[in-house]
């Protein structure tokens, strides 16, 4: 394989794009897919102080990487969700990825400044541990850039997540969440500005930049998503991905340009009613906001041990 | 060569030198799941590995989602 732009031998394929590409090459390309998508979707503006919300993960940091190197003024914060041994990793690779870069990390930790961990917010809630953790982040990223004087929180969602998300909205029609669904939510209602810069990459790609450029992460999925939908709709569109290259990307994208327009009636009708949680501020359209409480039935429980061996089914594997 | 495997976290032998792909072809690994990774480097889907490389097949799936399934009836 040889790398299409200098003809030296290639590290990786991008079939997608019908190309090799080197080391040198593909990391540019990265630059250029993220500088184009943040442009594209106008997300940040020169100048424009940036929140990336850091997991230890390999799309988490490779964006906060891109994003440095783009010349962005960028903050990482990273939610200590006190999933034991993960958690603590998760915790160690963020915070070296700073050191590093010498580059300014946040940190909140859900058990010692809430009182809950994900385990026991989910149980104490009636949750899934999925969305306790994601109504945590949430409300907590949210809260943090508004505080901090942020102009943008960044995330590291890339173009897997976003197909998967789509493909899972489709299945069961939901509207309202296919209205939301885009790279960009403008601030506004009290939400400060949410941008997603890595659509234009996949996670084979953010992960290949992550070894590339050197980078650590946490490379264990997190104990309490193994087995969830979400990682078999992203199975089911990599089945498909593999005879016909291109096919996320092209679901993902021409939904943008042609059908996420037809769904916002459903997504401005959902947040009618916004207004200031009595407790903490933020908006809600319930008497008070769903974090405040999850706090206040989660708040003080007990931690619940997580189960750090997988319960998801390991790939099939023949020994030759 | 023996190669190194994720979620769980296992080390098998395989026989033989062989390119990337005939190796992901032989233990039934989709190519997009997977990077391929030897002394820190990636290997390319037609690069060859030597019988005697030790290896790591590195998933690149990951993340939890807190669809609207989970969300359904919450409010804000």
């Amino acid at each position: 394989m040889r790398c299409r732009v200098c003809r030296g031998p290639a590290i990786i394929d991008i079939r997608r794009h019908n190309a090799n590409f080197c080391a040198e090459h593909f990391l540019k390309l990265c630059r250029d897919q993220v500088a184009k998508a943040i442009g594209e979707f106008d997300m940040i503006s020169p100048g424009e102080r940036v929140l990336v919300a850091v997991s230890g993960g390999k799309d988490s940091l490779a964006l906060w990487d891109l994003l440095l190197d783009l010349g962005h003024d960028t903050d990482g914060l990273y939610l200590g969700l006190g999933i034991g041994d993960y958690s603590d990793r998760s915790h160690r690779y963020a915070r070296d990825f700073a050191d590093r870069r010498g580059a300014k990390l946040v940190e909140i930790d859900l058990p010692g400044d809430y009182g809950y961990d994900v385990a026991g917010g989910a149980k104490a809630a009636r949750r899934v541990p999925c969305s306790a953790c994601g109504l945590s982040k949430r409300h907590l990223f949210d809260r943090a850039a508004l505080d901090g004087g942020y102009d943008v929180v960044a995330t590291g969602h890339n173009l897997d997540d976003e197909a998967a998300v789509l493909f899972g909205n489709v299945l069961r029609w939901h509207t309202e969440y296919l209205g939301r669904q885009v790279p960009v939510l403008p601030g506004a209602n009290g939400f400060p500005r949410k941008v997603k810069p890595l659509v234009r990459l996949g996670e084979r790609e953010t992960a290949a930049y992550c070894v590339v450029r050197g980078i650590d992460y946490i490379v264990e999925e997190c104990p309490m998503a193994l087995g969830n939908k979400h990682l078999g709709y992203k199975d089911a569109l990599n089945a498909i991905e593999v005879t016909s290259p291109g096919s996320k990307h092209d679901f993902y994208f021409g939904f943008l340009s042609r059908a996420s327009a037809r769904f916002r009636v459903d997504a401005a009708a959902d947040s009618q009613d916004l207004h200031p949680c009595p407790s903490c501020g933020a908006p809600t359209t319930a008497e008070s906001c769903a974090f405040c409480r999850l706090v206040a039935r989660a708040g003080g429980h007990h931690p619940v041990a997580v189960e750090l061996s997988p319960t998801r089914p390991a790939p099939s594997v023949t020994r030759p | 060569m023996m190669v190194l495997l994720r979620n769980p976290r296992r080390q098998i032998e395989v026989s033989g030198a062989m390119q990337v792909s005939t190796l992901l072809a032989r233990l039934e690994i989709n190519r997009e799941s997977v990077l391929v990774i030897r002394d820190g480097t990636i290997v390319a889907g037609d690069g060859w590995l030597a019988d005697t490389d030790d290896v790591e097949i590195r998933p690149v799936i990951s993340g939890g989602f807190d669809g609207p399934a989970h969300r359904r009836g919450a409010r804000p």
